[in-house]
């Protein structure tokens, strides 16, 4: 269950927090661009209590955490690749014992009132990651799950990964001769969590700020698991110009590429201005203006590869479809 | 050696497991993460017992794998818990990169392993090949010889792990520990708990963030540290040498930590990280781990009543290596066989052999080296193999140029 009165975020108010308490201070190794950057930032501006942050093996943890500096000015801790949601369970158990029995009363220096926010990449969520995540939410760990999918193994120079999408350059799958990009499509990363039947999952796109945050509090207000798929541009590795970031993180929703909703209890609802969209189907963009502005997609726009853009575009017309009727339009 | 009892001890009859999950009762653990996996499987069971019935305040995550135990382990005493797990052969294997991880962070999470072969081919009996396999991952390894000293030891591990930030492994051998029921004394859990006090978290300084302050080396919004960085080549090699540093420190606090549980409960380990015995005008000598030694002991004993000049060592911490112990022990014994219950595949012998063989090049007189392959796959070793272990021992004596590696049990 998601607590009742909805929290509305206040832009001054923001500014004041992230004034206050950046959770990643500049000087930060992230690219240009990079999408994750601004997931961290709208998260730790939802928080409502402290946070201590787990980080799965991914361009976060290295970009951000290179001896002897860190970024952080949240407890963070990095162990593996695979294994963050496990870990996030155990810093939870451990949390809800030590206040059980009031273990640091007394001691001005611990705070034990704090929210797990658990972070993985598309690898570490999609493919390696995927057993731990659905442990943590089958025994109903308290944390909250923020995938960052910039569709690719992105640390480690671009291969693909289960959420590197339909056609997409990337170094293990390359425009070739015979195969162009990847030819298969993301894994249905949102109907796998949802399916263990999580109190909240959402979708979240960074440039709808205010749809992001909204989601990111519920995400922590929610009691139990939350899972919540960011989108999250990455120009190195998708080709595209860093100040497209936005534009991009954008017609991903508007293109229906990247839809928001959220699911409460196993109930679907779209938000933001996918709920326009789905009133006014004449607003949804075409996929070519989605594509268009990314390297990865290049290739699809020769003649002779056409067919690849239309493969995409039904794909995503489906997709679509099937979450509009499980939304109830 | 045996010091004065200074309480009154419950005598249980239990499992070598069942003694394990005993202690982990007793020792105001917080959190346990485990994934079930034979002959490991009653620890797992008996903790549940003790959670169900309200016997113990824990969080008990029962986890998809054990990957995911150690990982849950680790995330719980970076957050301030004491925390334990439990594993064996494949489960071990399966934990090995976090096992790297653990002891790298400095973590002192404290793990069982129920000694089982490896796969393939599949096999749930007692060899050392999975903890040995650990070996190099910086876990303190202790080897328990019987049920009791599973108990204490376990109690023991937790005070080690934490006062030396370092993971502690115990060990005991699949089956023949831990499902074989052996009268156990039991400490009062008052007399457990205070021995191992709730845990402390240590304090540190870090002066380029919060000056003089000492701030809880711990998962805190109060005071934010970053654990499990990035580390390149200008810093990686310098932490895994203090890393090593830090497993030398722990010889002496594994001493006295040992030293300490004699006087709560009369049983003493001297002198710790390995237990001579009759060596003293011993000949030849066996040396080898756990429950073996227990019938090897027996079968000195036998030898000795026929005027044979015999001797074994019991080695029960094998990480960190007490190599300047071993070469003292060793230095008036010209003939040498270990008893090695694993193999390294194409090396010169199995893991104990390579090490007591290592440590002895530095020592002036160089006894010669045997190693005894045994017991793999759970295969027994009866007291005649001992028998002829030590009788070829005693006759390479007089003409050592015998093959150094020799299967014992095995048909040929």
């Amino acid at each position: 269950m998601v607590a009742k009165a909805v929290w509305r975020p206040d832009i001054k108010e923001l500014a004041r927090i992230e004034g206050q308490k950046r959770p990643v201070e500049s000087g930060h190794r992230l690219c240009a661009g990079c999408g994750a950057g601004i997931i961290i930032r709208q998260i730790a501006m939802a928080a409502r209590k402290p946070l201590v942050w787990i980080n799965a093996t991914g361009c976060v943890e290295v970009a951000t955490t290179i001896f002897p500096y860190t970024s952080w000015n949240i407890p963070w801790a990095h162990n593996a690749f695979e294994n963050a949601a496990a870990v996030g369970s155990g810093v939870e158990a451990a949390r809800k014992k030590l206040a059980r029995v009031n273990r640091f009363d007394g001691d001005p220096d611990v705070e034990l009132d704090y929210d797990v926010i658990v972070l993985g990449g598309d690898g570490g969520t999609y493919d390696i990651g995927l057993q731990a995540i659905s442990g943590a939410f089958e025994r109903r760990h308290k944390i909250m799950y923020v995938l960052y999918d910039n569709e690719a193994y992105m640390n480690t120079g671009i291969q693909r990964s289960g959420g590197t999408p339909f056609g997409a350059r990337t170094t293990t799958t390359p425009v070739g001769k015979v195969i162009k990009g990847k030819p298969l499509f993301k894994k249905p990363i949102m109907d796998i969590m949802v399916a263990h039947g999580i109190p909240y999952a959402a979708t979240v796109s960074p440039a709808y700020w205010n749809d992001a945050l909204v989601k990111f509090r519920k995400g922590f207000e929610a009691e139990g698991p939350a899972f919540i798929h960011a989108f999250s541009t990455c120009p190195l590795g998708w080709g595209s110009a860093p100040e497209d970031t936005v534009k991009i993180m954008k017609l991903a929703v508007e293109t229906c590429v990247f839809p928001l909703y959220e699911v409460v209890d196993g109930e679907y609802r779209l938000t933001g201005p996918s709920v326009s969209i789905a009133k006014n189907p004449d607003r949804k963009k075409p996929v070519e203006e989605y594509l268009k502005l990314q390297g990865r997609f290049r290739h699809m726009f020769k003649p002779e590869n056409k067919w690849m853009i239309e493969k995409f575009q039904e794909w995503v017309d489906r997709q679509w479809e099937t979450l509009l009727k499980k939304a109830g339009y | 050696m045996v010091v004065q009892k200074l309480v009154s001890q419950t005598m249980m009859a239990l499992n070598g497991d069942e003694a394990v999950a005993w202690a982990v009762k007793q020792s105001n653990v917080d959190v346990v993460a485990a994934y079930p996996i034979t002959p490991q499987t009653i620890i797992v069971e008996r903790i549940s017992e003790f959670v169900h019935n309200g016997e113990v305040d824990m969080e008990f995550i029962r986890v998809e794998s054990e990957h995911s135990a150690l990982s849950a382990s680790w995330g719980a005493a970076l957050a301030g818990a004491r925390a334990f797990t439990a594993t064996a052969a494949n489960g071990l294997a399966l934990m090995w990169e976090i096992l790297y991880i653990t002891a790298s962070t400095r973590t002192p999470v404290v793990m069982a392993v129920v000694n089982r072969a490896l796969s393939a081919p599949i096999n749930i009996h007692n060899d050392h090949s999975d903890s040995m396999g650990a070996r190099d991952s910086g876990w303190i390894q202790i080897y328990s010889e019987d049920a009791q000293e599973a108990y204490d030891n376990t109690i023991m591990a937790f005070r080690i792990a934490e006062e030396a930030m370092l993971p502690v492994m115990v060990t005991l051998d699949g089956f023949t520990i831990s499902h074989t029921l052996q009268n156990v004394s039991v400490l009062p859990d008052e007399v457990v708990s205070n021995f191992v006090g709730i845990r402390k978290i240590p304090r540190i300084k870090l002066p380029h963030i919060y000056g003089e302050k000492e701030i809880p080396l711990m998962l805190n919004p109060k005071y934010p540290i970053s654990f499990g960085p990035l580390d390149l080549f200008d810093y990686y090699f310098e932490h895994k040498v203090q890393q090593n540093e830090a497993m030398k420190a722990s010889i002496p606090i594994i001493e006295k930590v040992h030293r300490e549980f004699a006087e709560i409960s009369g049983r003493s380990y001297e002198p710790v990280h390995m237990i001579p015995y009759k060596t003293e005008d011993a000949d030849v000598v066996l040396l080898g781990l756990s429950s073996t030694m227990s019938v090897v002991r027996k079968v000195v004993d036998e030898l000795r009543s026929e005027g044979k000049k015999v001797g074994a060592i019991r080695l029960r911490v094998f990480r960190p290596f007490p190599a300047d112990m071993i070469r003292k022990e060793l230095s008036k014994i010209s003939t040498v066989g270990i008893l090695d219950r694993s193999l390294s595949f194409g090396a010169e012998g199995g893991p104990v052999f390579m090490e007591v063989r290592s440590a002895l090049y530095s020592s002036s007189s160089k006894p010669t080296v045997y190693d005894y392959v045994y017991g793999l796959g759970g295969r027994d070793l009866p007291p005649k193999l001992i028998k002829k272990a030590f009788n070829e021992l005693l006759e390479a004596r007089e003409e050592p140029e015998k093959p150094v590696i020799k299967y014992l049990g095995v048909r040929e």
